[in-house]
């Protein structure tokens, strides 16, 4: 290259650069994907997902049918019981296929409870400010320091189990920390100079939260989400486990693994639910590490 | 309490009086007693919404939630309310309770009728208190020291392998651990007991799996946490300072670094009590031990109302105190941070 059409390359560059600018979500995508755990992870997951989706279509049994003359068999490949089958006769692979479903499913939907309810606390606390502030806050730690999950325990005692309830109550309980988070990143990103900046320029309170504050937030609120996953399944295995959360002859990973810890004489009921949940979990977690290290490098 | 009386004053006395005094004096002056006390003052209020919210959630039971299977004449069932004192107003049922509740009363169990609620909890404590203070004891030691040897051989071998094991400890839950190990242990190797216990005779050999099932996931979340707060103390300006003094690297380590590193650990101090108390429910099922959360469970399971309220009203008074305590120490630990 000549010395002379070096500036002009250097300007299409820039022209370029300026069309289009590699924003702060193309740089984290980019980190997001050089992160070798987390695409497997996101892969893997993908996979789970679609087999708790359409995995007990296809699948030969029904997770509810019971082989009276087959139960307690070890994993084979006569009939098709690659898992074995459980005390009843029924189809390991279906029953953690339907497991599976519910466990994502109550993830999916407490999730979505806590970042709904943790975003609106938060941001409305963060951006008012003052004495409305302190109120929600205050609340929010009184809220924090009680042992939320023996009142769910409470709650199905007092009003029976159901699926539904269990999905409320775990998402109301875990959208505090997210309300704390969202609040923090609110009181932080308004007093900044770019809000200060569209403030000046004329740009309304409105405008000033759409455009400013809640496009910063994401960041943070989708590194929690992936971290909530997790936990709330946890609380809803966690619930099973002990016999308070799902129901026969629905089932969750929890339920499977706390029925197959009954029966450590043939440990491949065990085995499956436990390695489905474990491979789930792992998978969140890494998909968290790998989205935060994304979207906030300095945190390494 | 008589020393946090000038609370006005107590932030501006202490700079007067620390460079005449002993080191002794110097720590009492330096204990925020203000926020000591504002904090305990604190944590009555959500003591007291605990009681109540769990007491209104009983009452919202559908249902008499002492009623029983059988029909009963309207005389009999007359007498039994005003035995329990539910012929009263609500209002006064209420007070009973609360009254009751400080004293340490929570009422008679539904469904073990010669029993009482802090009886039934009085069998359990012995167990429960036995693994999860040995568990917490563990995870604090062994999370820490894995910590600091993780954030001094930062990206060694030694440390990843410390962290991986975190990784694997946070992921996988007590309620799959737990089974594992009495599986491994337990029924394969026949190393110790599966589970079951005679409370007579708690001993190593039946405690030790239930003990390291409840610690794993807590030394996990320990050795992170002291791992990065380590890594970024020793980067700070005063640990430079210390070594451009030509101080040993032991000495730096443990009187100028590790101090500060661990102010992160006392502050999961509450949150780890949650866990434990969370993980003992789970482990004392798995291993068949019979403590407070089996019998939790028990009352859970077979609708024992006054026991599940007891047992709630019990773990959140422990959560709320071990967050006391949490706080009190860090205020003490932490010299840089005023309480104002």
């Amino acid at each position: 290259m000549t010395l002379a059409s070096a500036p002009i390359e250097r300007q299409q560059t820039l022209e370029l650069a300026a069309r289009k600018g590699r924003s702060l979500w193309d740089d984290s995508r980019r980190r997001l994907l050089s992160n070798k755990a987390a695409v497997a992870s996101m892969i893997v997951l993908g996979v789970l997902v679609l087999i708790a989706l359409i995995g007990p279509i296809l699948w030969p049994h029904g997770y509810e049918h019971q082989y009276r003359d087959r139960l307690r068999i070890g994993p084979t490949l006569e009939n098709f019981h690659l898992l074995g089958t459980d005390i009843y006769g029924r189809d390991m692979v279906a029953r953690i296929m339907m497991g599976l479903r519910i466990s994502l499913a109550v993830g999916a939907i407490a999730t979505t409870v806590s970042l709904v309810i943790g975003v609106t606390w938060g941001a409305v606390a963060g951006f008012v400010g003052g004495r409305t502030d302190q109120l929600m806050m205050r609340t929010v730690d009184v809220i924090y320091a009680m042992p939320f999950i023996f009142f769910v325990i409470l709650m199905t005692v007092v009003f029976g189990r159901s699926i539904f309830l269990i999905f409320l109550a775990i998402g109301a309980i875990e959208w505090l920390t997210m309300a704390r988070i969202v609040r923090g990143q609110t009181l932080a990103i308004k007093e900044k100079e770019f809000v200060e900046a569209a403030r000046a320029a004329g740009v309304g309170p409105w405008g000033i939260i759409t455009r400013h504050i809640l496009p910063n937030l994401l960041g943070p609120v989708a590194v929690y989400v992936t971290l909530t996953l997790p936990i709330v399944i946890l609380q809803e295995s966690f619930l099973s486990f002990i016999g308070l959360g799902v129901q026969e002859p629905l089932t969750s990973l929890g339920r499977l693994i706390s029925d197959g810890q009954r029966e450590l004489s043939d440990p491949w009921m065990l085995f499956g639910p436990a390695a489905t949940m474990v491979l789930t979990l792992f998978c969140l977690n890494f998909i968290g590490d790998g989205l935060r290290d994304a979207l906030d490098p300095k945190d390494r | 309490m008589s020393n946090t009386a000038p609370i006005p004053t107590s932030s501006a006395a202490p700079d007067k009086q620390e460079r005449s005094s002993s080191a002794l004096v110097r720590t009492f002056n330096r204990i925020p007693k203000a926020y000591i006390l504002r904090r305990i003052l604190t944590a009555i209020p959500t003591m007291l919404v605990i009681i109540t919210i769990a007491f209104f959630m009983m009452r919202a039971a559908p249902g008499n939630p002492y009623s029983t299977d059988r029909k009963l004449t309207p005389e009999v069932e007359a007498n039994l309310r005003a035995n329990l004192g539910l012929d009263k107003p609500l209002h006064e049922q209420y007070f009973e309770y609360l009254g009751n509740v400080v004293q340490g009363d929570l009422g008679p169990s539904m469904k073990n009728k010669d029993k009482t609620v802090s009886e039934l909890i009085g069998e359990g404590l012995p167990v429960s208190l036995t693994i999860g203070a040995w568990s917490i004891t563990i995870a604090l030691f062994a999370g820490v020291g894995l910590g600091v040897i993780a954030a001094i051989r930062q990206n060694s071998a030694a440390d990843y392998s410390a962290m991986s094991l975190a990784m694997i400890g946070i992921s996988i839950p007590t309620f799959v651990t737990g089974p594992f190990l009495s599986l491994v242990f337990g029924v394969w190797l026949g190393w110790f007991a599966a589970g079951g216990l005679d409370l007579g005779r708690m001993n190593f050999n039946n405690l030790f799996l239930p003990i390291l099932t409840l610690a794993l996931p807590q030394v996990a979340i320990i050795s992170r946490l002291m791992r990065a707060s380590m890594i970024e103390t020793l980067r700070s300006n005063n640990i430079r300072t210390a070594r451009a003094k030509g101080l040993s690297e032991t000495r730096i380590l443990f009187r100028h670094a590790a101090p500060a590193a661990i102010l992160p650990v006392v502050s999961y101090l509450g949150p780890a009590i949650v866990g434990v108390i969370t993980g003992s429910v789970v482990v004392e099922r798995v291993f068949g031990l019979p403590g407070v959360g089996a019998s939790f469970i028990d009352g859970a399971i077979t609708r024992d109302y006054t026991r599940v309220m007891g047992t709630v009203i019990l773990y959140g008074g422990l959560i709320i105190l071990f967050n006391l305590i949490a706080d009190i120490l860090y205020a003490v630990l932490d010299p840089r941070v005023r309480y104002e």
